[in-house]
């Protein structure tokens, strides 16, 4: 199958400018997000990962601000766009779907007007009787029933609201659905239920899925490709099954071993020394050098690029550099 | 840091008989009246049963509002029970009296999951140490209390300890601050330490060595812990035994491995089932069980599992299954489990 680009990122610099000084939250990242892939992106908290998926909406307001680099979603250069054009395209083409429902619904809003407001307020000329329709059709697929629509936030429980959520999302037909700890709030079986659901609508509506979360556990659950930021910085990138057997990046290793797995027998976890850095103060070179075991000169140094390796992965370490000698 | 090494038998510290707690949802003259004298309540935890014995790690799993987190509280009689006793180190805890009690509480301790909202964002690092310090061990010198703090600072990794003692919450990183919130409850010295989902607030990479200080400090401290995770994977890492919860009931208890390699109830194969592997090869293909956790101030009638149990039938709905040790230390509260022994 053909590789086709839905979303290229390239050199996405964004900062927070704070009393502190300016915090550089997503550090020149470049990736691609294929159509109809789920892509894992996976890193600690104050990584920057939200911050980058909020980027791709172009959705920041002071204090923080893209201060650079290039955004191509489906052919259309979003950062030339206007402020009234970026409107279309969020909700209409890019959907998100936060961590907490309940405050991302209107809590005075039955569910149904959730839906028929959106889809009325990005299609004008719908009538409001086709609008229901949709909704009602839309929702049914996600296993929220008919007399449920009539219902208010708080009646539902966390996995509804999540669904409701992500019907919000599909209502406009949205190409790309950028989902921010999607599960992080719900219970096992409930996330377990989410992400079976998250697999089928992909199948359906041919849906391109930016899956944000801290969860290992549920990017090897459901994601094609996965995407790991430490530091404000995107360090590795490839094919779930490679990085899952064969993590290249020392952070990337270590991460995964440090989770609990509960099919393995008695495996010692990897304790990983030390804390994620201050972003206010980043520490020289590669950021993962105080901590990294495999540590180098040249990683004070000099920051490592992203390259090349294998068919089909990305790292940045030096290990693997051709200045890695130095 | 392995769930293999067993703790040699010794005597049970805590044992739950028949602990029930009801919250009434409301309260007063009024609501007594519109509901006819029956005020209706939430089943936080009905008719629970369990001992902890000495040395072990007892986990307590189960999804947000099966009642894990009431029954740590009523352990440790920050809650008065509706019915039932909880009894540590033989003596029935609301039998005590007030200052009894107090003195009791030195020897019990409690770690919340969220650190920052345990520690006073005005009290430095040592102040907040030092607090319960003053209240269990008045008798020694402050020279001594000041060392037992720096003493207990050391103990958790916070090297040097004076280098932190001035210092405040906010100043320290997350897992620095669970740190604290461990070296708090452990400088007076205490036999047992409920903690409430102690590592779910820290990141992964910080995780690993949160629990392996716990289990060293357990350890050196010969500790006992009442650990309460809705993380089944984790439990699994430094639990010895482990109960199971679901909607206020105790559906299953035994040794982790038991419980884990043959979960004899379907509520927790359910829950084993959905725990996501952090390994791409082994993607989840078992089905699951329909809906969510019902409400708590109605919950179903007979087992509480039965709506959305696989393999309920008719006696399910109607009569309450009793606990049955069906295998040696291994006991389950289901009409038809003897079909997974």
């Amino acid at each position: 199958m053909p590789v086709e680009i839905l979303y290229s990122i390239r050199n996405l610099d964004v900062e927070y400018h704070t009393r502190g000084g300016d915090v550089r939250a997503v550090d020149s990242v470049s990736f691609d997000i294929r159509r109809g892939e789920i892509l894992g992106l996976v890193g600690e908290s104050a990584c920057g990962k939200s911050t980058l998926g909020k980027a791709l909406m172009r959705l920041h307001r002071k204090p923080a601000s893209i201060v650079g680099g290039q955004l191509h979603f489906d052919g259309r250069d979003l950062m030339a766009l206007t402020e009234d054009e970026m409107r279309t395209v969020r909700g209409g083409e890019i959907g998100m779907v936060f961590q907490d429902p309940m405050t991302s619904l209107n809590p005075v809003q039955r569910i149904i007007e959730h839906l028929t407001e959106t889809i009325l307020a990005h299609e004008p000329n719908t009538s409001k009787k086709e609008a229901r329709l949709r909704a009602g059709k839309l929702a049914e697929k996600l296993g929220i029933r008919a007399e449920r629509l009539n219902e208010y936030p708080h009646q539902m429980s966390g996995g509804m609201r999540q669904r409701v959520m992500i019907s919000l999302a599909l209502a406009l037909r949205a190409k790309l659905v950028i989902a921010d700890e999607p599960t992080t709030s719900l219970d096992v079986i409930v996330e377990a239920k989410f992400l079976d659901l998250l697999r089928e609508l992909r199948q359906e509506f041919d849906l391109t899925i930016l899956l944000i979360t801290h969860n290992i556990g549920v990017v090897a659950e459901v994601s094609d490709r996965v995407a790991v930021m430490y530091a404000a910085r995107l360090v590795e990138i490839g094919d779930v099954g490679s990085i899952f057997a064969n993590p290249k990046h020392p952070y990337t290793r270590g991460l995964l071993h440090s989770v609990p797995n509960i099919t393995l027998g008695d495996i010692e976890l990897y304790k990983m020394e030390g804390a994620p850095p201050s972003l206010l103060r980043p520490p020289t070179g590669c950021r993962f050098h105080p901590r990294c075991p495999d540590v180098m000169a040249i990683c004070k140094r000099k920051n490592p690029p992203l390259q090349k390796i294998g068919s089909d992965n990305q790292v940045a370490c030096w290990l693997y550099g051709k200045e890695g000698d130095a | 840091m392995t769930s293999s090494a067993q703790p040699s038998p010794r005597k049970d510290l805590v044992r739950l008989e028949h602990v029930t707690k009801h919250f009434p949802v409301q309260s007063g003259f009024l609501a007594s009246l519109l509901n006819k004298g029956h005020i209706p309540a939430v089943h936080a935890v009905d008719d629970v049963n369990f001992t902890i014995r000495q040395g072990e790690v007892f986990g307590l799993a189960g999804e947000s509002g099966s009642g894990k987190s009431t029954v740590g509280r009523l352990t440790l009689r920050l809650h008065d029970p509706t019915s039932g006793h909880v009894f540590f180190d033989g003596t029935d805890l609301n039998q005590l009296n007030a200052e009894e009690m107090r003195r009791m509480r030195a020897r019990m301790q409690l770690v919340f999951q969220d650190p920052l909202a345990s520690l006073n964002p005005r009290m430095t690092i040592g102040q907040a140490i030092l607090h319960p310090v003053t209240i269990h061990m008045s008798d020694i010198s402050k020279a001594e209390q000041r060392r037992c703090v720096l003493n207990i600072l050391t103990a958790v990794g916070m090297n040097p300890p004076e280098s932190f003692y001035d210092l405040f919450p906010h100043q320290i990183s997350g897992g620095q601050r669970q740190r604290i919130v461990l070296a708090r409850a452990l400088v007076t010295n205490p036999e047992l330490i409920v903690a409430d989902e102690p590592i779910a607030m820290a990141d992964v990479s910080v995780r690993t060595l949160l629990l392996d200080l716990m289990m060293n400090l357990k350890k050196e401290f010969d500790l006992t812990y009442l650990f309460i995770t809705h993380d089944l994977a984790t439990a699994k890492y430094i639990c010895h035994r482990i109960g199971i919860m679901y909607l206020g009931k105790l559906m299953e208890v035994g040794d982790l491995q038991d419980v884990y390699s043959r979960p004899l109830h379907p509520y927790t194969q359910a829950l084993l089932a959905a725990v996501p592997v952090p390994d791409p090869k082994k993607r989840r293909t078992q089905e699951l069980p329909m809906g969510e956790i019902p409400n708590p101030i109605d919950p179903p009638s007979g087992c509480r599992f039965h709506p959305r149990c696989t393999i309920a039938k008719k006696i399910c709905s109607q009569e309450e299954p009793v606990m049955r040790e069906l295998l040696p230390q291994h006991i389950v509260a289901c009409h038809f489990a003897e079909q997974f022994k």
